[in-house]
């Protein structure tokens, strides 16, 4: 190749580009880099574009997809790695990059994150994160479940509020440790006890918050894998609301907190309590609107024996027709229950203007809790 | 025993709170007659009464499971529950 040191022998740009690229390549070669992935993002095509950092400079690079998917999941962001790459220059740019074949994570974070995300992949692939699976939780259970530390806060709250809510249950508690190394035996085998329990129909595996790390065994491939196998309904509620596990998206339901998973367990007995007193003033008052009838009936067809069958069947209809009016009429109970009354002719209309009020009328005055005889005064 | 009883307990309030709304509706739809309408009257006291008690009556009950070294298992009162 001719000198470009004159004018009269200038390089093409590709061909500066080309001879850029061949002095690195054969000056550096194949070399370990230590640095912190910057930026990762991987393309549709299945490449990975990186940039590695260290405190003052950085580079970008590509693993092709062939080398890439050896690999499956790349770093995180801020993961510690060494990459084994070919430094060179991407000609068509002119821009210096880093052609990887290895990237090995090195830091305990950059590790936890991959490991991570291979659970997740492996339990994705075996659809325990698939909402298909998920079961409704039982409307009244009796009798629950709660996996956790026996000495843990998420057991007193888990009782708190069960005892202000639903008193009518019994909480079978096995106890496991929520963090340190036994902790995941502990939650597998309580898990699979719960299968072992008559009369339950429910289970909460539940622990207070924490710090990532004492979270960990609500992320473990086993402890999801056993509680996908619990055979009742199961609620996660695994730290404080900002976290998430993996138990979360395994169980029936997730709560953001101990407290909350039982608040969503049971019912709340004040609620049936009302629920309960709204059912006596409707049976009160409808028992009492089908003896008035009865009555009315009875009184009728005493009178009018010789009336054709026919008749009687059309007219019966139109009482019926008229107490269902009537019934429409009173079914807001609430309104009389706040002192409202409802005001009706002795024929059952109700009355709802002034004018209907003719002096001397005697009418019926309807509240809560049954009728009162009433008559308009002369004026 | 004592268990077994106490496992059915709840699914009887439910079943008397749906007899009741289904009792209230047939009275309200007035589609029997009287004799009729009174005995359903008479069951839906009946069922409110022991709906109510269930309410009010019980107790939530705190209990550790333990399996022993053969693996049986064995319930327990929690420590500083009743």
């Amino acid at each position: 190749m001719t000198s470009p040191l004159t004018t009269d022998t200038p390089w093409s740009v590709t061909q500066v580009a080309r001879m850029a690229r061949r002095y690195i390549e054969a000056g550096l070669g194949m070399i370990w880099i230590r640095g912190e992935i910057a930026e990762i993002k991987i393309y549709q095509s299945g490449h990975w574009y990186f940039t590695l950092k260290d405190a003052e400079c950085q580079i970008r690079g590509v693993m092709w997809k062939s080398d890439a998917q050896r690999f499956g999941l790349p770093p995180a962001v801020g993961a510690q790695v060494f990459v084994f790459a070919k430094p060179t220059i991407w000609e068509e740019r002119g821009e210096f990059r880093l052609s990887a074949t290895e990237m090995l994570v090195t830091d305990r974070l950059g590790l936890e994150h991959l490991e991570l995300q291979k659970i997740k992949a492996a339990l994705e692939k075996d659809g325990l994160f698939d909402p298909a699976r998920k079961r409704a939780l039982p409307e009244w259970p009796s009798c629950i479940a709660v996996v956790t530390s026996l000495d843990g806060a998420a057991l007193r709250d888990i009782i708190t509020v069960a005892r202000k809510r639903w008193r009518s249950l019994e909480i079978r508690v096995i106890g496991a440790k929520v963090q340190g190394a036994e902790a995941e035996l502990e939650m597998v085998r309580a898990l699979k006890l719960v299968n072992r329990l008559e009369g339950v129909s429910l289970c909460i595996v539940a622990r207070g918050g924490g710090g990532k790390e004492d979270l960990a065994v609500f992320n473990s491939e086993k402890v999801c894998r056993a509680l996908a196998q619990v055979k009742v309904p199961t609620i996660s509620a695994v730290g404080h609301e900002t976290d998430v596990s993996f138990t979360d998206f395994v169980a029936d339901c997730r709560a953001p907190t101990p407290s909350a998973a039982i608040e969503m367990a049971v019912p709340d007995s004040a609620e049936l309590i009302d629920r309960v007193n709204h059912l006596a003033v409707r049976l009160a008052n409808a028992v009492g609107q089908g003896t008035r009838l009865a009555a009315e009936r009875l009184e009728r067809s005493g009178d009018r024996l010789h009336t054709a069958v026919t008749n009687l069947l059309e007219r019966r209809q139109r009482q019926v027709d008229r107490l269902g009016a009537q019934l429409d009429a009173l079914s807001p109970l609430k309104v009389l229950e706040r002192g409202f009354a409802l005001p009706r002719a002795e024929d059952g209309r109700v009355l709802r203007r002034a004018t209907e009020f003719t002096p001397g009328l005697s009418f019926r005055l309807r509240v809560i809790d049954g009728e009162v005889p009433a008559r308009v005064e002369e004026n | 025993m004592a268990e077994e009883n106490r496992a059915e307990e709840a699914p009887t309030l439910a079943e008397d709170l749906r007899r009741l709304e289904e009792i209230v509706r047939r009275l309200e739809s007035n589609d029997g007659d009287l004799d009729q309408a009174l005995a359903l009257f008479e069951e839906g006291v009946a069922r409110l009464r022991s709906a109510r008690a269930r309410l009010s009556g019980a107790e939530v009950r705190v209990r550790k499971v333990v399996a022993d070294a053969r693996g049986a298992l064995r319930t327990d009162d929690l420590d500083g529950e009743q």
